[in-house]
């Protein structure tokens, strides 16, 4: 796989894969903070098995962009060692936790997409990324399911967990926009049928959001002209903070294996 | 089972309850199966001062999982490396369903574990005070793989044979997943000795702070544990804390002299007459200081139990809600 | 506040297709799919289990212990029901 891979790669796959692996780090660390802070300990359970399942993806696709890219980075070296504009997951997935409520939409939102991303990677004529995406796939839909679930109970149960859904996705819904904004590096990724568009995936994800939401309760936002552009490398705000946190160790020392 | 809620059919009266008043024959039956070694259920009938005995134990040791998630917590977010922070998350996860299986255990025993988290959050009940110390550098989390998941080890494998089925159950599910938190912590440890000075240099502070409050885990002197006596007859207890303590002392050195970490105690040394290690007084003001609440994280340690119970208050009611909601709409439909 | 808690739920699995579900501990959960995701996430991290039951705790029905007597030791004389009851001649004593 490396050697056909390394001679085939073209910025846009590259790119691409990154931004998978960028995504499921960053959604992984942003669930992890939730260990030993739920409201449940069975929730607690369930919301790091999550993150585990993030931090995997995040390995086997920063290893294998890794390989991709030909320098010599492993996993740790892209996770670790970039500066935010060099990171390309979409922005929607470094936002803070803020309560249960922006964890659970968050993770809805993400989790749908993700379903149908992988769903589709699994015909990639990248076979690396296929078989990532096989395994992935699994994981997606408890994600789904599981954050799906939690979105009916928030949005049906209380006034105030009603209340909190709502605002949760009043604030987030805009960020979705970024995820099925077009991208050069997308049509690239298409036309040489590593994987699809993020824009093309719009109608099935909204297919498969509404109904939920609806069956929440919840008020789906009207869409605004509200954009972000982390895919690109412009972030929020927000970033810098995650990466100082997560990357103080490596960085404090130079060289060092862990 | 786990559960205090098996019921006997409705309208078939159970002989006795488990709870019935004292009474000399049961008594006597009681002590009998206990010096057979037999296991007490969680239906039979059982003396109220081992009931409560083991409440107080199996729940303080639910806590101390609970709470021990938080030292180790802390650095989730800032291991290392990807493969550090999977393998830290899937470790104190374990500690979160170790102590599910634990409050399921004294669940057995008439007691819920809303009550149960209500006596920890209210300060009531204890928790294993060395949580209260905290962790200052990265090889902290290693050192407490190594030392006090070891000690714990010590302190629970006796406990797969304790007296009470539900309680040995689950401590036999820890065990089997404690022995990865140890191995792992080790592995990280063993990473770092043979990486730079700087980072030989974390760990040799990591085990000066660790050691000592890792000794003191087991408790205080056989002579000064008043409770140990009856313990020890229920069954609920099987070894005592100062043969656990050197036994845990006996296996360590070797492993220090291996990952080439000194143990802070000029005076250990091996005692060729005992067959055992000798080593210096543990500083017992020290620990009865944490234990009554003034160790350097024991407000913390609380504060962040009660912000996460709080704050999921709605979460918990909200699920209970749709619930109610949804039953009452499935009947509605029927 | 009026306390309501989340009811508890009692978790079977079976570890490999071809064996019983076994009783291995128990969760809380306000609905069944609730119980049974949190079950997978409690029992089964380590590839535990294929198949996962939840049954309401209060759903279940239980013998009392000190009806043992009655219910479990009339089969005590009723040796007849097993195999080693029956001496057979050697030749086909692996029957």
């Amino acid at each position: 796989m490396g050697a056909t891979a390394m001679t085939q790669t073209t910025p846009a796959h590259l790119e691409y894969v990154l931004r998978l692996g960028d995504a499921a780090l960053i959604h992984g660390q942003r669930l992890s903070e939730w260990c030993g802070h739920a409201p449940v300990l069975e929730e607690d359970l369930a919301l790091a098995n999550m993150a585990l399942d993030f931090v995997g993806q995040a390995r086997m696709l920063l290893s294998y962009a890794g390989t991709l890219e030909g320098k010599g980075r492993d996993e740790d070296a892209l996770a670790f060692l970039r500066h935010e504009g060099q990171y390309r997951h979409p922005t929607l997935c470094e936002l803070p936790n803020t309560d249960f409520a922006h964890t659970t939409i968050k993770g809805f939102l993400l989790g749908s997409f993700n379903l149908l991303m992988w769903s589709r990677l699994c015909g990639s004529s990248d076979k690396a990324l296929a078989a990532i995406a096989a395994k992935s796939l699994k994981e997606a839909r408890y994600h789904a399911e599981h954050t799906g679930d939690w979105v009916i109970r928030l949005g049906d149960g209380t006034d105030e967990s009603h209340r909190r859904a709502q605002a949760a996705l009043d604030i987030l819904w805009p960020y979705t926009n970024e995820l099925f904004a077009a991208n050069p590096t997308d049509d690239a990724a298409a036309a040489a049928g590593v994987g699809p568009a993020w824009s093309e995936l719009a109608g099935e994800w909204e297919a498969a959001v509404l109904p939920v939401l609806q069956q929440a309760t919840l008020t789906v936002p009207a869409r605004t002209p509200f954009q972000s552009y982390g895919k690109f490398g412009r972030h929020s705000e927000h970033l810098g903070h995650l990466l100082a946190v997560m990357q103080h160790l490596p960085r404090s020392f130079p060289g060092a294996t862990w | 089972m786990y559960t205090q809620a098996l019921d006997i059919p409705p309208g078939e009266q159970p002989k006795r309850k488990p709870d019935a008043v004292e009474n000399a024959a049961y008594q006597a039956e009681f002590d009998a199966r206990i010096d057979a070694g037999a296991t007490i259920e969680a239906k039979d009938w059982m003396p109220e001062a081992y009931r409560k005995t083991l409440v107080r134990q199996i729940s303080q040791h639910a806590h101390s999982e609970i709470v021990g998630m938080l030292p180790e917590g802390n650095w989730i977010s800032r291991a290392p490396s990807l493969k550090r922070k999977a393998i830290l998350l899937a470790k104190v996860q374990d500690e979160g369903g170790h102590g599910l299986y634990l409050y399921a255990a004294a669940e057995t025993l008439g007691v819920s574990r809303d009550e149960l988290t209500e006596a920890l959050l209210s300060g009531k009940a204890k928790y294993s005070s060395i949580f209260n110390y905290p962790t200052l550098n990265w090889a902290d989390v290693g050192v407490i793989g190594w030392l006090v998941d070891g000690a714990a080890i010590m302190n629970q494998i006796p406990l797969c044979k304790c007296s009470y089925g539900p309680y040995a159950r689950a401590m036999v599910r820890v065990c089997k997943e404690e022995s990865f938190h140890q191995r792992q912590g080790y592995d990280a440890l063993l990473a770092m000795m043979s990486g730079t000075d700087a980072q030989r240099e974390l760990v040799q502070d990591a085990v000066n702070r660790w050691w000592w409050p890792s000794l003191m885990m087991f408790g205080p002197h056989d002579a000064d544990s008043p409770n140990s006596g009856q313990s020890m007859r229920w069954g609920i207890k099987r070894i005592s804390n100062d043969d656990l303590r050197q036994k845990f002392v006996d296996a360590t050195v070797k492993q220090a002299e291996v990952l080439g970490v000194t143990l802070p105690d000029d005076e250990l040394k091996w005692n060729e007459a005992r067959g055992h290690y000798d080593f210096a007084a543990i500083d017992w003001d020290e620990f009865w200081n944490v234990v009554n609440g003034h160790g350097q994280c024991n407000v913390d340690r609380l504060a962040a139990r009660v912000k996460a119970w709080d704050d999921g208050a709605w979460v918990r009611e909200a699920a209970v809600a749709h619930a109610e909601k949804q039953a009452a709409r499935e009947k509605a439909a029927a | 506040m009026e306390r309501k808690e989340w009811p508890l739920w009692e978790i079977f699995v079976r570890s490999k297709n071809g064996l019983d579900h076994k009783h291995c501990g128990s969760v809380h959960a306000t609905d069944a799919r609730m119980a049974l995701q949190v079950a997978r996430d409690v029992y089964t991290r380590r590839q535990e289990g294929v198949s996962i039951w939840a049954v309401k705790a209060s759903d279940i029905v239980a013998s009392d212990p000190d009806a043992k007597p009655e219910l479990f030791d009339p089969a005590e004389d009723k040796i007849y029901r097993h195999p080693t009851f029956y001496k057979l001649p050697d030749e086909v004593d692996h029957m």
